[in-house]
């Protein structure tokens, strides 16, 4: 195996920890699907032809945990309790809110806010990454905002009338 | 007051603009077109209030120590003890018996899937091996042809795996007539001349363990994943096929993805 190749792979952990903790909202789940990526990436090197390595690591994570999901689909949602108490302090209070909005959207949504808002990957690439064309990625984008404004707003109607 | 451009700012264009995604002339009309339109100014406002929670609440996890067992060196170390245990705990080797229903034994044999399939690729097998002049259609050279070819027909994504690790260069491949639909078949020979083919054909089954089967001094080894049921082809030395078989299997897992 090149060093090359390991160590661009390596270099990209972090980036992935924090895209797969957003995506699952469980630093455990999150974890196991960086594992996952990791191993068939590095298992796959000899296939990986050159390209863009960042855009190929998030396209085996996004996959990973569609079939994550997929298999999950029959067993019944487990939500999250949230400690909403009116004093928490702002930071901490937008964190949960942030995450439970997230929550509240479609898997190929949360996808593709999560990639353009937090990793700045490209529509482009994001399109590639999910197999859609670009104005698909635009619509899915599009609703997400939609939908995470409307929560935050809905939660939190007296936050948001202070600025 | 309104503004004079032309050509009105769309929804897609505000998200561009946020995400930086905007063509440079355009950005001025988007501009103007907010300071005109305040409902819109405010909705790309709260986007931009969601992008700055989203790094607010995550950006840490990159900071975050790497845990121990997501560390590149220990990952590429791990040997993929599942899948032999695999192999080991499925080989079965079948009486040999005459014919294409060789795997279906048993009485109450009304040949399944797998015969089918491992039938025909152990036909094209026996057929195509002896063949020195024309023993493919589209040669190996011209690989990445012949994988979108093959892709192209069968429907699902054919990869012609690198077996270089065994000696073995790939010849070519062919499209075949398989049980239910196309069928891929990939050939691949030694320096010396000893042949492997590499079946492919669309599975009732999603998945299934490695099994092996033997006749008339041919062995194969076949299994289905995600719905297309493989059969890799070779000669009696088992060992020397589960480990061809093996490198196929590897290299296939990245598919799907």
């Amino acid at each position: 195996m090149s060093n090359d190749f390991r160590h661009s792979v390596e270099t990209m952990i972090p980036a992935l920890r924090r895209y797969a903790r957003a995506l699952t909202r469980d630093s455990d789940i999150a974890d196991d699907l960086v594992q996952d990526t990791l191993v068939r990436a590095l298992r796959s090197e000899k296939l990986f032809l050159g390209g863009d390595l960042r855009a190929w690591l998030y396209t085996i994570l996004t996959n990973l945990n569609r079939n994550r999901r997929r298999s999950l689909a029959r067993q019944p949602t487990m939500m999250e309790l949230h400690d909403t108490t009116a004093d928490a302090s702002g930071t901490e209070a937008e964190g949960r809110d942030i995450s439970r909005a997230l929550a509240t959207l479609a898997e190929d949504q949360r996808a593709v806010l999560l990639l353009v808002v937090l990793e700045g990957l490209s529509y482009r690439d994001v399109a590639d990454i999910q197999g859609v064309p670009i104005g698909t990625v635009m619509s899915r984008l599009a609703r997400a905002r939609a939908q995470v404004k409307a929560v935050l707003e809905g939660e939190r109607p007296a936050l948001r009338r202070v600025k | 007051m309104m503004t004079d451009h032309t050509i009105p700012v769309t929804e897609d264009e505000l998200h561009a603009y946020v995400d930086n995604e905007l063509p440079a002339e355009r950005r001025d009309a988007v501009e103007a077109w907010l300071a005109a339109h305040p409902d819109d100014a405010e909705r790309v406002a709260s986007w931009r209030a969601v992008s700055a929670a989203l790094h607010a609440k995550y950006d840490a996890v990159v900071d975050e120590p790497v845990p121990a067992r997501l560390s590149v060196d220990a990952l590429s170390r791990t040997p993929r003890r599942w899948m032999m245990g695999a192999i080991a705990a499925t080989l079965l080797a079948f009486a040999t018996g005459g014919g294409v229903g060789w795997v279906a034994h048993g009485a109450n044999a009304k040949p399944s899937m797998f015969a089918n399939i491992t039938g025909d690729a152990l036909e094209a097998h026996k057929l195509y091996v002896v063949e020195v002049r024309h023993p493919v259609e589209v040669a190996g050279s011209e690989k990445t042809h012949l994988q979108q070819w093959l892709t192209k027909r069968c429907g699902w994504e054919v990869r012609a795996p690198e077996l270089d690790a065994t000696g073995l260069k790939l010849v070519g491949g062919r499209l075949l007539p398989g049980p239910t639909g196309p069928a891929s078949f990939l050939m691949y020979e030694t320096a010396s001349g000893e042949r492997f083919t590499v079946y492919a054909a669309r599975a009732s089954t999603e998945t299934t363990q490695m099994r092996y089967a033997a006749n008339d001094g041919t062995g194969a080894l076949f299994w289905a994943d995600r719905g297309v049921g493989f059969v890799v082809s070779g000669g009696a030395d088992r060992d020397r096929l589960e480990h061809v078989a093996r490198l196929v299997y590897d290299q296939n897992e990245k598919m799907g993805l």
